[in-house]
């Protein structure tokens, strides 16, 4: 069991990094407890394995300490940290058997061959593949590849942590949600911390108790699933999560209000304040499923012309207009709404957040 | 849906058909014809059966060769596949020493053969190349000129510097192609560097080692040019392998029927080594685990 800590950890992949793009990872500081399950989000390339590479010990951060239970093992190989990793792509040893392929990492620390036996059996059992323990581990489903390569890693007795580097990309569609529930159960059974690296958003949000979204090697935001929905703390978590993303209004401030193509939204006075005070490109930002269609203008209304119309089953998605902005309102479907028509919206103060220069004014 | 059948197909084979015959077909149809025939002049032939394949068969002379040649291969695969391996495995795998490396590495195989051959001979000449006068310097007696064992070693030396690079690079394109997360998965499960060697990197070098047994199998089973050059076959009959005998046999007695006979039993015995070769290199990866 661990708990994960990165102080001030750093990488580069050049050898004398200067300016930020530089950097795969830049200095960041993060705790993971033990036993939790935490996702790393964010698009490709904004430094999710890097970062995962350096807590399994594959990499050594340019800068700052990886500490596991306390102990700093910044320097320790991968062997002698008890991680395992799962991979994007399965790696499996194919001249071998499941068997065999389950009880390497066992063989290779000198576990005696009846306690390997035990372990092999009793993690078959869990990820269901008992039945083709005897089989060659050549030639088998992408998702039985996963399982075994996962596998490995939960053989070790004393494995603290399992990372996992978009463990589901191979994976057919329809086995997808299989795999995605048997590590969920596998995480409740054996209480072993759960990093899960992403760009699925949905992948991230039901799988952890706590995401991480990272943009261009920068941890944005660390928040349970619910946070990062409600409470965006940057235009980036604002956009990339949800569907549609959060709508990003370019806005200038006055007395307690934020003012939208010369249209006012009402928000708190200290709010407004504090933007003035933060400075930067000052942005509006409200999700779309909380934009609040009113029947008639009032003083804290706006007033819109509706362009598009989505239909999406159960809800649809009214793209409006906002003087040049645009404006995404997601509408039950009973909430008659057509082209063209003009209509007004209210964007609740409680569910409306200003951002100076991309983040959030609290 | 029935798929149609009818003999159109035929004409879309034609074209290769004839090719083949042209370059392989018609030249081995020759090779028969005067294996079953006593030439004595132009347009002077006997049919003579399998004479000349009992004859050729029971010539101590062919016994010789044929042992020469199959220590002579056997060797070259037991050094050359395992020394091209280990080469690959110690060669920089990016930047600017692992284009220099592959160049310096490559440059043997750039030399044509006879040439092989003519550097060999100076170089091991005992009195003025370089290796020789080394070796005697050392204190043994070495003169490839005149002992048998001598011989027959600088030839194989001559070999395995020639063709171990293209053992090597065959390797290493292999290793390249393995991706890194093997290596990473590996170091995560704590595999010793046998470990990784044996379950990673050997597993996945199997088809480009199949590609390199067979050509050094083959090419080395045919070597002429450069013992030719180095030795001539000599000291006595020590480096005659079978490429040497069969022209002596050809073009210096020129026995056209024994000759054609033995080109038809070299062929064969050559086909099947290969085949008996590719076919262990299959079945050693589908039977390693059961």
């Amino acid at each position: 069991m661990a708990r994960i800590e990165l102080r001030g950890v750093a990488h580069a992949y050049g050898p004398s990094p200067t300016s930020d793009e530089d950097w795969a990872v830049l200095p960041l500081e993060l705790i993971w407890q033990d036993g939790g399950a935490y996702a790393l989000l964010g698009p490709s390339g904004c430094g999710k394995t890097t970062l995962l590479n350096i807590i399994s010990g594959l990499l050594r951060p340019t800068r700052g300490q990886v500490l596991i239970n306390g102990v700093d093992v910044t320097a320790a190989p991968p062997q002698e940290r008890n991680i395992a990793q799962v991979f994007q792509f399965p790696v499996i040893y194919d001249t071998m058997t499941v068997a065999e392929n389950l009880a390497f990492p066992l063989r290779n620390r000198g576990v005696s061959r009846a306690e390997t036996q035990a372990r092999v059996e009793e993690v078959a059992g869990l990820l269901e593949l008992t039945a083709d323990l005897r089989r060659r581990a050549s030639g088998l489903s992408a998702d039985m590849r996963q399982r075994i390569s996962l596998g490995r890693g939960l053989v070790r007795k004393d494995v603290a942590a399992i990372l996992l580097d978009e463990p589901l990309t191979v994976i057919d569609p329809h086995v997808k949600w299989l795999l995605r529930r048997k590590l969920k159960q596998v995480h409740e059974s054996l209480k072993v911390t759960l990093v899960y690296v992403t760009h699925d958003q949905v992948e991230a949000l039901t799988l952890a108790d706590q995401v991480v979204v990272m943009n261009q090697g920068r941890v944005v935001q660390a928040g349970t699933p619910q946070e990062l929905f409600e409470r965006p703390a940057d235009t980036f978590v604002g956009y990339f999560i949800g569907s549609p993303g959060m709508n990003l209004l370019p806005c200038s401030v006055e007395e307690g209000a934020a003012v939208v193509e010369g249209q006012r939204v009402p928000l708190p006075p200290e709010v407004c304040a504090r933007a003035k005070a933060d400075g930067g490109e000052l942005r509006l930002g409200i999700r779309p499923e909380f934009v609040r269609r009113v029947s008639e203008g009032t003083a804290s209304s706006v007033r819109v012309e509706v362009a598009q119309v989505e239909e999406l089953g159960r809800y649809r998605i009214a793209t409006a207009r906002l003087g040049a902005q645009v404006v995404k309102v997601r509408l039950p479907e009973e909430e008659r709404v057509a082209a063209g028509e003009s209509c007004w919206l209210e964007f609740p103060a409680r569910w409306t957040t200003l951002y100076a220069g991309g983040r959030a004014v609290s | 849906m029935e798929k149609p059948t009818n003999n159109r197909a035929w004409l879309l084979v034609l074209p290769v058909l004839l090719v083949v015959a042209f370059s392989a077909v018609i030249p081995l149809m020759t090779v028969v014809n005067y294996s079953v025939q006593d030439i004595l002049g132009p347009e002077q032939h006997v049919f003579v059966g399998t004479e000349w394949f009992r004859k050729v068969l029971r010539d101590p002379e062919l016994h010789g060769a044929l042992r020469r040649q199959l220590g002579f291969s056997l060797a070259v695969l037991a050094i050359e596949i395992p020394l091209g391996i280990a080469l690959a495995l110690v060669l920089p795998m990016r930047g600017r020493a692992a284009s220099v490396s592959l160049v310096v590495l490559a440059l043997p195989l750039l030399i044509p053969w006879n040439v092989v051959g003519t550097i060999w001979q100076i170089f091991a000449r005992g009195d003025i190349g370089l290796l020789g006068v080394a070796i005697n310097g050392l204190g043994l007696k070495y003169n490839y000129t005149a002992d048998a064992l001598d011989a027959w070693l600088t030839v194989l030396a001559m070999d395995v510097w020639h063709w171990t690079p293209l053992v090597a690079l065959l390797c290493y394109a292999g290793l390249r192609a393995i991706p890194e997360p093997f290596y990473q998965a590996a170091r995560i499960d704590g595999a010793s560097a046998w470990a990784t060697f044996r379950y990673i990197q050997l597993p996945r070098l199997r088809g480009v080692l199949t590609i390199a047994v067979l050509l050094r199998f083959m090419d080395s089973f045919m070597i002429y040019t450069e013992p030719f050059v180095l030795t001539g076959g000599g000291p006595g009959n020590a480096t005659t392998f079978l490429s040497q005998y069969l022209t002596r046999l050809a073009v210096g007695q020129f026995d056209l029927g024994p000759a054609a006979a033995f080109s038809l039993i070299y062929f064969l015995v050559v086909l099947l080594f290969s085949y008996v070769f590719y076919t262990a290199m299959q079945h050693a990866g589908r039977s390693e685990a059961r």
